[in-house]
């Protein structure tokens, strides 16, 4: 039963699946577990992203393919969903149009940037994303009278989940039963399933060929798998998925502008949580983009209260203010593909047979 | 009884001015093991990649029972019926025996894009693909990773992938390079045994003279890109371009 939902990927190591359930469970429960605007908040962020991460690694890590594109993706679902709200009014509907609109249009851009370029050679492909999703960011910037410009769009989503709407009037552990605590679980349930449907796909008879492509495409050809199509089958899988992952930000946020969803620091940050979490494996995604999402919404505060605690003495203070936390988050991220090249969970199953 | 399944008319490929495969037309029956023999740089295994589609050809055409296939890939080839093994072993190193030639399984059913069940769910996949680990006699391996494999068994294998796909036309590319003297046995046996498979046709290019000599119903020599010698193995033998270009030199009596 667990194995046929987790699709046969057990974690194999009792530290993963301790892991793996404490985050279940902390995800969960959290708006229970950490009562507080800013925590669901994060708790929020770590479930869309972990689908974001985990949909990159689809391409990267079972694909072999580099795309420096997938902010666009998770751009067009946002987009797709803030454009709906705004112009369809409020209403759930909207919410499925923009959805289901910025999904499609994603994997119709994947599928043609692919059909151009995946052909040629991988660098080629990579470039091309480059290229194309520095021109969407500079035309979403540019088209201001549609997409808000720099300042992006405010919108409204059903009252339904917003903190305005009351569903009933008791506290339950001291949390309010509101529109704000129903959002979370429409992203929490959404994240799990789509989770779900990518740690399936890995290991369907298409997830194996994946995996064979990646290890050796001259042979994989050789024994009749078309390359091209495998990999922009999966760029278009992994596209829409990322798209979707923005509509459940856009969601979320109740805004969309260039710095959230379109930017270049959210790719890399994006390839920060697949190399720390580690590639080629969906859990990975879990591992990096829980650590990764908590250190940049924790680590400062952190650090402003060490550098406080050592106040007096020498450089310490410095080196441990706020506006550091970036320098250090750096150095965590040296020393961890340093100490761990396969990533957290490679090293967590190293040893155990694949 | 014996048709002809695959042909090659005027098939060349130039290297800017180096010419690897020289105008050779020849054709392959049904039930034949034709072994091509030739000293090292012929062009054997560049003609065998203008036949499997690795390369394009400069010149000429290939056809499989009479369909040009000259300008396909090499997975429509393959599906087809084109089917080789490789004189530098190129397995997927990470994965394991049995999921290795599971995969070529999976290709020939058709079933590479299926993404929402489980592979491991497709007994009727898993079961064929088990079959062929215990006929190449690689069952106590089969969920070893392959990169821990024996060289011998490597190789092994890579034969053991051309057998998973069955293909019309069977080509060897020097299939027991490199393995000790009790390991090849094993690998010659199963080329022995396809023989018996009166609708396929077998091409090895083999250095080998005693293999030459059990298995070969047909040889062929080529020498620098060209057809220079085609017949029974006895006349081929005793032939003078063999005798001169190429015997005692390269053919080792092992
Ligand atoms: N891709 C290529 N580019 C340039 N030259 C090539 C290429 N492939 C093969 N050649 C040349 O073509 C000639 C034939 O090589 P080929 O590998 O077909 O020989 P072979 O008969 O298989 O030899 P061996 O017995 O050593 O395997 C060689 O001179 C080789 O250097
Ligand atoms: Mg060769």
């Amino acid at each position: 039963m667990l194995s046929t939902i987790l699709s046969g990927d057990m974690p194999r190591s009792r530290i993963l699946a301790a892991l793996l359930i404490a985050i279940l469970i902390c995800l969960a429960f959290a708006p229970f577990i950490f009562p507080g605007v800013r925590s669901v908040d994060t708790a929020a962020r770590i479930c869309i992203f972990i689908v974001l991460v985990a949909s990159y690694d689809l391409m990267l890590g079972y694909g072999g393919i580099v795309s420096f594109a997938h902010t666009m993706f998770f751009g067009l679902g946002a987009y797709g969903v803030a454009l709906a709200c705004t112009h369809m009014g409020r209403g759930f509907d909207a919410l499925l149009v923009g959805s289901i609109g910025g999904a499609a249009l994603a994997a119709v851009l994947a599928f043609l940037i692919g059909l151009f370029s995946l052909r040629v050679r991988a660098i080629f492909f990579a470039m091309i994303t480059l290229a194309v999703a520095s021109a969407v960011a500079v035309l979403v910037s540019q088209m201001s009278g549609i997409t808000g410009g720099e300042d992006g769009l405010n919108y409204k989503i059903p009252r339904e989940l917003t903190p305005a709407f009351k569903f009933a009037d008791e506290k339950i552990m001291g949390v309010r039963m509101n529109g704000k605590l129903l959002n979370y679980y429409l992203i929490f349930t959404c994240s799990l399933l789509l989770f779900l449907f990518m740690l399936r796909v890995v290991h369907s008879p298409f997830g194996r060929v994946l995996l064979a492509i990646r290890e050796n495409d001259f042979r994989a050809e050789s024994i009749g798998y078309r390359v091209v199509h495998y990999r922009v089958a999966a760029t278009c899988m992994s596209a829409a998925v990322a798209a979707l992952a923005g509509a459940l930000y856009a969601i979320w946020l109740r805004y969309v502008g260039p710095d959230t969803s379109l930017s270049m620091e959210v790719m890399i940050d994006i390839l920060l949580m697949v190399v720390i979490g580690g590639m080629g494996t969906m859990y990975g995604a879990v591992i990096g983009a829980t650590l990764f999402v908590l250190a940049q919404n924790y680590l400062q505060g952190l650090m402003g209260a060490a550098s406080e605690a050592v106040e007096g003495l020498p450089i310490l203070p410095e080196l441990l203010s706020a506006d550091r936390w970036l320098l250090w988050l750096g150095v965590l991220f040296i020393l961890s593909v340093y100490f761990f090249p396969t990533g957290i969970v490679g090293r967590l199953r190293e040893g155990k047979k694949t | 009884m014996s048709h002809p399944i695959l042909k090659t008319q005027d098939l060349t490929v130039r290297f800017g001015g180096h010419v690897a495969v020289d105008h050779i037309s020849c054709t392959f029956n049904a039930g034949e093991l034709t072994a091509i023999v030739g000293p090292n740089g012929a062009g054997k295994t560049t003609y065998f990649n203008l036949i499997s589609g690795q390369i394009p050809s400069s010149e000429g055409s290939v056809a499989l029972n009479d369909r040009d296939i000259t300008r396909m890939s090499v997975a429509q080839r393959t599906h087809l019926g084109i089917g080789r093994a490789f004189q530098l072993t190129n397995l997927f190193p990470n994965l394991s025996v049995l999921e290795n030639i599971r995969l070529v399984i999976q290709s020939k059913a058709g079933r590479g894009f299926n993404m929402f069940s489980m592979a491991t769910s497709h007994d009727d996949l898993t079961r064929p693909a088990m079959e062929v680990v215990e006929r190449v006699r690689l069952a106590d391996q089969a969920d070893q990773v392959v990169a821990e494999l024996s060289h011998g068994n490597q190789r092994k294998l890579e034969v053991a992938l051309l057998i998973a796909l069955d293909p019309l036309v069977y080509m060897f590319d020097e299939p027991t390079a490199g393995m000790s003297v009790d390991e090849a046995p094993v690998v010659l046996d199963l080329i022995a045994e396809l023989k018996h498979r009166k609708d396929r046709s077998i091409l090895l290019v083999e250095h080998k003279m005693d293999v030459i000599r059990t298995l070969a119903d047909r040889i062929i020599v080529l020498h620098n890109g060209a057809l220079a010698a085609d017949g029974d193995p006895a006349t081929v033998m005793a032939s003078d371009v063999v005798q001169e270009a190429y015997m005692g030199k390269e053919l080792e009596d092992v």
